[in-house]
């Protein structure tokens, strides 16, 4: 099966590249841009059926390299195999 | 003194480190394998700059996983020194050998300059050639030197004496419009180097190796390469 | 497996037929594709055409350029390898070779600069390390249009970032080049990338296959669809829906890039290469194609071997596919798993794609069938090779300094001088790159006319510069062109090394307008004086055609990268003025030329004139006195004079080192502006403990010296003319990039 996985900045952690992508974006004739937090978004394939036990493994790897949760968080998305076309 | 220095896919200054140390302690480094879990005893362990792994992901995250950080973290906390330097720092890092963690620059380049660095203090193995209070001059280069740690974990640093270095003006200046100028990468508390509370394990992401020779960068960083030469024979 | 003869190839599943419209996408000419009929007797195969398309293209064969570039001087007792190779390759004593040369990536910089800039540098440095050589150096060219112009400013950020991002991770520190700005590069920019590797000189390894039989393997990056046509984009002129043809720039990553160097290296050391090319410019084509023309042979490739990162991958793909860090590579029979284990230790891959034959054709294999087969000598022999029609551009009236105003205030002209782009600091720009790692870097940015570097594991220095000014060679290009090898020769003097050797990187407008073919032959006639008056030999280059947009050339712009060398760095000297009370000497004559000055052009707003004269015996005479004054410790500072003149090189040698000057203008020197601001070529600035002894030395060389003042203080004081600050200097001339850059758009 598929998973995706999306790393963001923990609140309250600076974000230079948010507020950049922010600046350029009210530059660029967007003024109702407000605030901007840019992150980073992973996408796996798994060999594993069973979406309970994939999901206890992604945890895993999220906690031990894909994130570093002193400044940052993550959230897992299990898709079906169908569902990622 | 025997050093060993590791070398992940990716590291580009562990020539820089092991020419330094080679200059300093007349004894060549073994270079280490990341691959290599078991490699010999040594009374220093250099975790050098570059972009293992290419940087990706995050500076330092994959090589933190590798089965020689594995064996280093052992080691370290036998006491073994560990110097962490740039890339190495941010390894340490996501090693949890010191706490932190290494950002993207506040200005979000690349910079290598030379920056002023004020030595905290001398009582450790890797600054007492240094005084405290002294402004050293020693190049970055590095776009993720931004050091942050939550409110606990700083003022616990602080508190225990754990700053090493810090960015500062050429007249030892940290606080105020100065020192913020004098900052390179918005790094919290302009701090440019952490110990680990015993002082066993250094991380700072100036380059005192490429500041040992006159003509090529300047002296300022021998003394933390004579002072470890000198804490460990 | 045998080769095939003279069989039509078999055709794949929808290969289309050849058709005008086909040969014509494919950038040939008519009366090309007829060459092509003739040569194969039959019609092509899509593969087939891809290669002949890719091969005969400007950037490939040199056609248009060949017949010039063949003038230049490409020898000397010290020449290893001149033109021709990956790179040039010069002796620099002491069982060493520098191995060196630049290229250009204008064309992709332009649509996406970020990536067009890193391969750029990626490319440059495989040049060199193919040949055996741990780069050691690089540096770059860079031209951006008008600061005002609203596409200026990304490209500027994006090939900053990409030339930092590649060169960085690569661990090779960038130390020196050049940022112009100018209207005529708006739409067309210029991004120049050079390397300077060392080598032993009985390691070095070529191009030129050996040995029937022998295994041909691929090693590196995996390939993709990237860059297809990259080789024949590059050869076009530049119309709107360029930007549509974003695709086809490839995407660099210099993390297998580190790894392919340090693989390459690793293989270099044993004795299992006969070859080596990389796949650079129209990929796995130019580079089997070369490494057997080159060694007489022919070659035998199985497509479907090639390591492929996409599903789907035809021949025509594979062939032309400009995918980066890869490597192409002839392996002595049985080295294999020698080769192999080293490759997969670094976790690049590596497969056997063939290997090489008696019959001289190349032979290209899909799954058991034939699907190209190509005689290669007359590829070669009969590649199109035109000598097109060409003018001169007659040499503008000179401009007489009295025709020129004087400034109203010389204290604001040298300020709007020292923080116009031209001119104003590129830290923003060098501190982005690093230029300190590896440790050897002696002479950084800013500090010296070239930048200097220790030759690992010794006492010699090599010393890089890259020059050229554009505004010259648009002027008169014979004199530009002369100018651009005299300054670099300049510039590597000042530091005290020996030149010894040039790459060229020749970027023009479309050669087919006979005005631009003069400007490329002019440019060529004033570099082979120059070249060969100086004793400075080219061995390597490019050529970089067709930076045109919508009909509108860029300047002619020929860069010289150049390398000396220096046997005791301990002894070479920088421009920076530390030492407070030194005797400051202007060394050559000064007529005060300000024709296509930048004084004429930032305060008088004209771009007119005749360029200043290059007088090579001058330069000669006052070089080589210039460097034994070096070497004989008499020199603690040196400057060569170029853009701005006098007063703005003094005022670069006082901020570098942090000193003031005071200046006394001798008697007799006509209108002062034009002596402060003229650029009189030929020139230096010394800074001497003993101004007295020195002057005398110099008239016993004959060679024309003033004293022009002391260093001291802080600050540029011309007696009776100007009191300025450094840090008021300092400030106006750090200041104009850095704004500029952060301004809105």
């Amino acid at each position: 099966m598929k998973a995706r996985v999306h790393v963001t900045l923990k609140n309250g952690v600076l974000d230079p590249q948010g507020k950049a992508i922010g600046h350029s974006l009210n530059r660029l004739g967007f003024p109702e841009v407000g605030d901007v937090r840019q992150g980073k978004y992973i996408e796996l394939e798994i060999a594993e059926t069973d979406a309970t036990k994939a999901k206890a493994r992604l945890d895993e790897m999220c906690r031990k390299l894909l994130a570093n949760t002193v400044i940052e968080n993550y959230s897992i998305e299990i898709v079906g195999e169908q569902a990622g076309q | 003194m025997k050093a060993a220095v590791l070398v992940f896919p990716g590291s580009n200054r562990e020539g820089d480190v092991a020419q330094a140390l080679e200059l300093i302690t007349g004894r060549r480094p073994a270079m280490v394998w990341h691959g290599d879990g078991d490699f010999e005893k040594t009374d220093l362990i250099v975790v050098p700059g570059g972009f293992s792994y290419g940087d990706y992901l995050r500076c330092g995250a994959m090589a933190a996983q590798s089965p020689v950080m594995a064996e280093v973290k052992r080691r370290a906390a036998q006491g073994v020194p560990v110097l962490g330097i740039c890339n190495g720092f941010q390894i340490v890092t996501e090693a949890g050998l010191l706490p932190g963690v290494l950002m993207r620059n506040a200005h979000l380049k690349f910079v290598c300059s030379d920056v002023h660095l004020k030595v905290e203090t001398s009582q450790s193995l890797f600054t007492n050639r240094y005084q405290a209070g002294q402004v050293i001059r020693v190049p970055v280069a590095h776009a993720e030197g931004n050091y942050f740690a939550d409110a606990d974990t700083l003022k616990a640093l602080e508190d225990r004496g754990q700053i090493a270095f810090r960015y500062c003006a050429p007249d030892g200046t940290v606080d105020g419009p100065l020192g913020k100028q004098a900052n390179p990468n918005g790094s919290i508390n302009n701090i440019a180097g952490i110990f680990n509370e015993t002082k066993t394990v250094l991380g700072l992401m100036p380059h005192p190796e490429n500041a040992v020779e006159p003509m090529f960068g300047g002296t300022d960083g021998i003394g933390l390469f004579e002072g470890i030469v000198e804490a460990l024979s | 497996m045998t080769a095939a003869g003279n069989k039509s190839p078999v055709k794949l599943p929808n290969e289309p037929e050849i058709t005008p419209q086909i040969v014509a996408e494919h950038g040939l000419a008519p009366d090309e594709y007829q060459r092509v009929l003739d040569i194969m007797g039959r019609p092509p195969t899509m593969v087939e055409l891809g290669i002949f398309s890719a091969m005969w293209s400007e950037h490939c064969s040199y056609k248009s350029s060949k017949v010039w570039l063949k003038k230049l001087p490409t020898r000397a007792p010290w020449v290893i390898q001149g033109p021709g190779e990956n790179a040039g390759v010069i002796d620099i004593g002491d069982g060493q070779a520098a191995i060196f040369k630049m290229e250009s990536h204008n064309h992709p910089s332009y649509i996406e600069p970020y990536q067009g800039a890193a391969t750029g540098v990626g490319g440059i440095m495989r040049d060199v390390f193919t040949m055996g050589a741990r780069p050691v150096a690089n540096l770059n060219a860079l031209r951006f249009g008008d600061p005002a112009h609203p596409k200026t400013r990304h490209l500027v950020s994006g090939v900053v970032a990409g030339i930092g991002g590649y060169g960085n991770c690569m661990g090779i520190p960038t130390v020196g080049g050049e940022t112009n700005f100018h209207a005529a590069y708006n739409g067309n920019i210029l991004v120049n990338a050079m390397t300077v590797g060392v080598a032993r000189t009985d390691r070095i390894f070529y191009a030129a296959a050996a040995g029937i039989g022998n295994p041909l393997v691929y090693v590196g990056s995996k390939t993709g669809r990237d860059g297809i046509h990259g080789a024949t984009m590059s050869s076009t002129e530049f119309n709107e829906d360029s930007e549509s043809k974003r695709p086809t720039v490839q995407v660099g990553d210099p993390f297998v890039e580190k790894l392919l160097l340090e693989a390459c290296l690793e293989l270099m050391a044993t004795d299992a290469i006969v070859a080596i090319q990389d796949m650079g410019a129209a990929g796995l084509t130019s580079s089997a194609f070369e490494m057997a023309a080159k060694g007489g042979l022919g070659v035998i490739v199985e497509l479907d071997k090639v390591p492929m990162r996409e599903t789907g991958m035809n021949p025509y793909e594979l062939m032309l596919s400009e995918s980066q860090e890869r490597m192409l590579i002839v392996l002595k029979p049985g080295r294999e798993d020698l080769a192999r284990r080293i490759f997969e230790k670094w976790e690049l891959d590596f497969a056997v794609i063939g290997h090489l034959t008696n019959t001289e054709r190349m032979v290209l294999s899909w799954h058991g069938d034939i699907v190209g087969d190509i005689p290669i000598p007359p590829l070669v022999t009969e590649a199109p090779m035109y000598e097109r029609p060409w003018t001169l551009t007659p040499l503008p009236a000179e401009i007489e300094a009295s025709a020129v105003p004087a400034p109203t205030d010389l204290k604001a002209s040298l300020l709007t001088l020292m923080g116009c782009p031209d001119l104003a600091s590129k830290a923003w720009i060098w501190k982005q790159y690093d230029h300190l790692i590896m440790g050897n870097t002696a002479i950084r940015p800013q500090d010296g006319d070239a930048a200097l570097v220790r030759v690992p594991g010794g006492h010699k220095g090599l010393a890089m510069t890259s020059d050229c000014t554009p505004r010259y060679v648009q002027a008169h290009p014979e004199t530009g062109g002369r100018q651009a090898v005299a300054e670099a020769w300049r510039n590597i003097t000042a530091t005290g090394a020996r030149p010894l050797a040039v790459t060229d990187n020749m970027n023009f407008g479309n050669p087919t307008k006979p005005e631009i073919m003069g400007q490329f032959a002019g440019a060529i006639m004033g570099m082979v004086e120059a070249c060969t008056a100086l004793d400075f030999p080219v061995v390597s280059g490019n050529v970089s055609l067709y930076n045109e947009t919508e009909g509108r050339p860029i300047l002619p712009t020929p860069t010289i990268g150049a390398v000396g060398v220096i046997d005791d760095i301990a002894k070479a000297v920088g421009s920076r003025l530390t030492k407070a009370g030194c005797a400051l000497v202007l060394i050559g004559d000064t007529r005060g030329w300000l024709g296509q000055s930048l004084y004429l052009r930032e305060i008088c707003g004209r771009e007119e004139g005749a360029p200043p004269p290059v007088d090579l015996a001058v330069e000669r005479r006052n070089g080589d006195f210039v460097r034994g004054e070096i070497a004989g410790g008499r020199i603690a500072a040196c400057h060569d004079l170029s853009d701005g003149g006098l007063l703005v090189g003094v005022a670069e040698m006082c901020l570098a080192g942090g000193t003031g000057a005071l200046v006394t203008l001798p008697a007799n020197i006509g209108a002062p502006h034009a002596f402060l601001y003229g650029e009189d070529q030929g020139r230096y600035v010394a800074a001497t403990d003993d101004g007295q002894a020195f002057l005398a030395a110099a008239a016993a060389a004959g060679v024309p010296a003033i004293l022009l003042g002391y260093a001291g203080g802080q600050a540029l004081v011309v007696e009776g003319h100007l009191t300025l600050p450094l840090d008021e200097l300092r400030a106006v001339h750090e200041a104009w990039l850095p704004t500029y850059m952060n301004s809105a758009t």
